[in-house]
């Protein structure tokens, strides 16, 4: 039996509602079909499938929140009964199978069942603790305590830690949000969501567990519609968690480099002088062109950090942050950036910056970003420093296009340049190769006929 | 074409172009990229939707002549005038 999971959107997605299905039992789909949309933080997604098949049922409702990993459909054969063609699928986005954040959707072992190194808390030794004296209001804490108990939503000043000075380490953790396993994972996650207390909530599952069902019916009827300020705010949650994650985790380097820009403009100005509306080419499609370009010779830029270290990207598919009016930030991909002509390109964006607006994204583009690229364009700053998006590497950040005095020859001028920064993963890369690659963006950039 | 159905047009494909905006609330004079928060990627969806309404290619070097309802009204009055002349 094959199940279609709720897919993984993001490194900052713990769970979807699902809004509509467009098929129904006993329907065939094909690979790349748009089976339903999914509400999420981010907006409601086009949930895509990756296998042919035939829907035997329907297992989330419309209404349902389900968390990451948990089932949405049961799938059969597709008709004709390939039999293999879900095995043999060696593009499949590895991120709608494996949710690219699967620790923190399943719960950690608790109790007896995960036995535990006897004696002293051997894992101590292996878990770097900040050697700084402890501030006062400060906890010392290892990284993985501190990000599990992240997760778990445990504030690390009531873990009482039996590391080095008291420093709390991951078993701290794990025995701390250890004392109330009779809820299910998806009752926590539903009493989390609209901050229901479950100390008083009888378990109606076996041995008195409590689950969905008992958890439900408490959930306030006007919670299951979200309204906008809600919308701000979940979208806001998810922001900060994603990012919180990435400063936590991702060691960040930074460089800059200012690109001259009179060739590229002059370019764009001749090409879209001679196109109608409809064809016209963004500037932001150059700048996209020239990093995707540069990219397939910086491997170390462009892919995904998971449990089993790098993984280079094989194809260069670039995230391009879109600001929200009124607030808000969403990374979709544009896939293989790299090859598209620079108009085909531009359309792209063009529709999918306007899909993104409207919340009408498909869920390939919340998964399939290799590197991200944020442009403020020109009402924005001369500068941005980002923040990288994980699991990738790198996040490249473009100023606006300002007038610079420029020096070469032995003289000074006045040229349209732009800043182009690197926010690199010192995991996977170092400043030296980094700044190899801004300067390709910048040669490319200055070479437009290139791109 | 008179003045006011030429506003009705620009304020239908800003509408479009931009379903996240309060298009009845913007004032017609104030810059659009301030008030609406317009970016490039609206602006060339604004150029696109204007000229499959109403047959004018503002070309790139008129962008400015688009940044607030007033003055796009006036502009594609006078472009459409050409047209006719």
């Amino acid at each position: 039996m094959r199940e279609y999971l709720m897919p993984s959107l993001g490194a900052d997605m713990k769970d979807g509602r699902v809004v509509e299905w467009f098929v129904g039992p006993g329907d065939s789909v094909r690979r790349g079909d748009v089976v339903g949309v999914v509400d999420t933080a981010k907006g409601a997604i086009e949930m895509e499938i990756w296998e042919d098949a035939t829907i035997e049922e329907i297992v989330a409702a419309p209404g349902t929140k389900v968390p990451v990993g948990e089932v949405l459909l049961r799938l059969g054969e597709p008709e004709g009964g390939a039999v293999e063609a879900a095995e043999a699928e060696p593009e499949s986005p590895e991120s709608l199978e494996t949710p690219v954040e699967p620790a923190s959707e399943v719960p950690p072992p608790r109790g007896p069942a995960e036995p535990q190194p006897p004696g002293p808390p051997a894992s101590s030794a292996e878990e770097p603790i900040s050697p700084a004296a402890p501030m006062p209001g400060l906890v010392r804490a290892s990284p993985a305590a501190r990000k599990r108990a992240h997760e778990l939503g445990i504030d690390l000043a009531e873990v009482r830690g039996s590391g080095p000075d008291g420093a709390v380490v991951l078993e701290d953790v794990l025995a701390a949000g250890g004392p109330t396993p009779h809820i299910t994972p998806l009752a926590r996650r539903i009493a989390e969501t609209h901050g229901l207390d479950l100390s008083s909530v009888k378990g109606t599952g076996p041995h008195g567990t409590i689950t969905r069902d008992d958890v439900e019916p408490l959930v306030p009827e006007a919670a299951h519609r979200q309204e906008p300020e809600g919308r701000q705010r979940t979208m806001r949650d998810a922001i900060a968690a994603a990012m919180a994650r990435s400063k936590r985790e991702i060691p960040h380097y930074y460089l800059e480099s200012i690109a001259d820009m009179r060739r590229a403009e002059a370019w764009l100005a001749a090409e879209n002088g001679t196109r109608p509306p409809e064809t016209r080419i963004l500037p932001v499609a150059l700048l996209l062109k020239a990093v995707a370009l540069s990219a397939r010779d910086y491997p170390e830029v462009n892919g995904h950090w998971t449990e089993d270290g790098y993984r280079p990207a094989s194809a260069v598919h670039v995230g391009l942050a879109v600001a929200l009016r009124g607030g808000g930030l969403i990374a979709p991909a544009l896939r293989d950036t790299d090859a598209r002509p620079l108009d085909e390109l531009s359309a792209a964006i063009t529709d999918m910056v306007q899909r993104a607006r409207a919340g009408r994204l498909r869920s390939s583009e919340m998964t399939d970003a290799t590197l991200t690229v944020s442009s403020l364009g020109e009402r924005g700053v001369e500068t941005v420093i980002g923040v990288i998006y994980p699991p990738q590497v790198a996040l490249v950040g473009f100023g606006r296009v300002v007038e610079r005095p420029w020096a070469e020859d032995g003289l000074l001028g006045v040229r349209r340049t732009v800043s182009i920064t690197l926010a690199g993963d010192h995991r996977v890369s170092d400043g030296h190769r980094g700044g190899l690659f801004l300067r390709r963006i910048a040669h490319l950039l200055a070479h437009p006929e290139e791109l | 074409m008179s003045q006011d159905d030429i506003r009705g047009t620009v304020l239908d494909v800003l509408r479009r172009v931009a379903p996240d905006v309060d298009v009845a609330g913007l004032d017609p004079a104030i810059d659009l990229r301030e008030q609406a928060d317009l970016d490039s990627v609206d602006i060339l969806n604004l150029v696109v939707g204007l000229h499959q309404a109403l047959g004018v290619d503002v070309p790139e070097t008129d962008y400015d002549e688009l940044t607030s309802v007033d003055r796009a009204v006036s502009y594609l009055a006078s472009r459409i005038n050409e047209q006719r002349g």
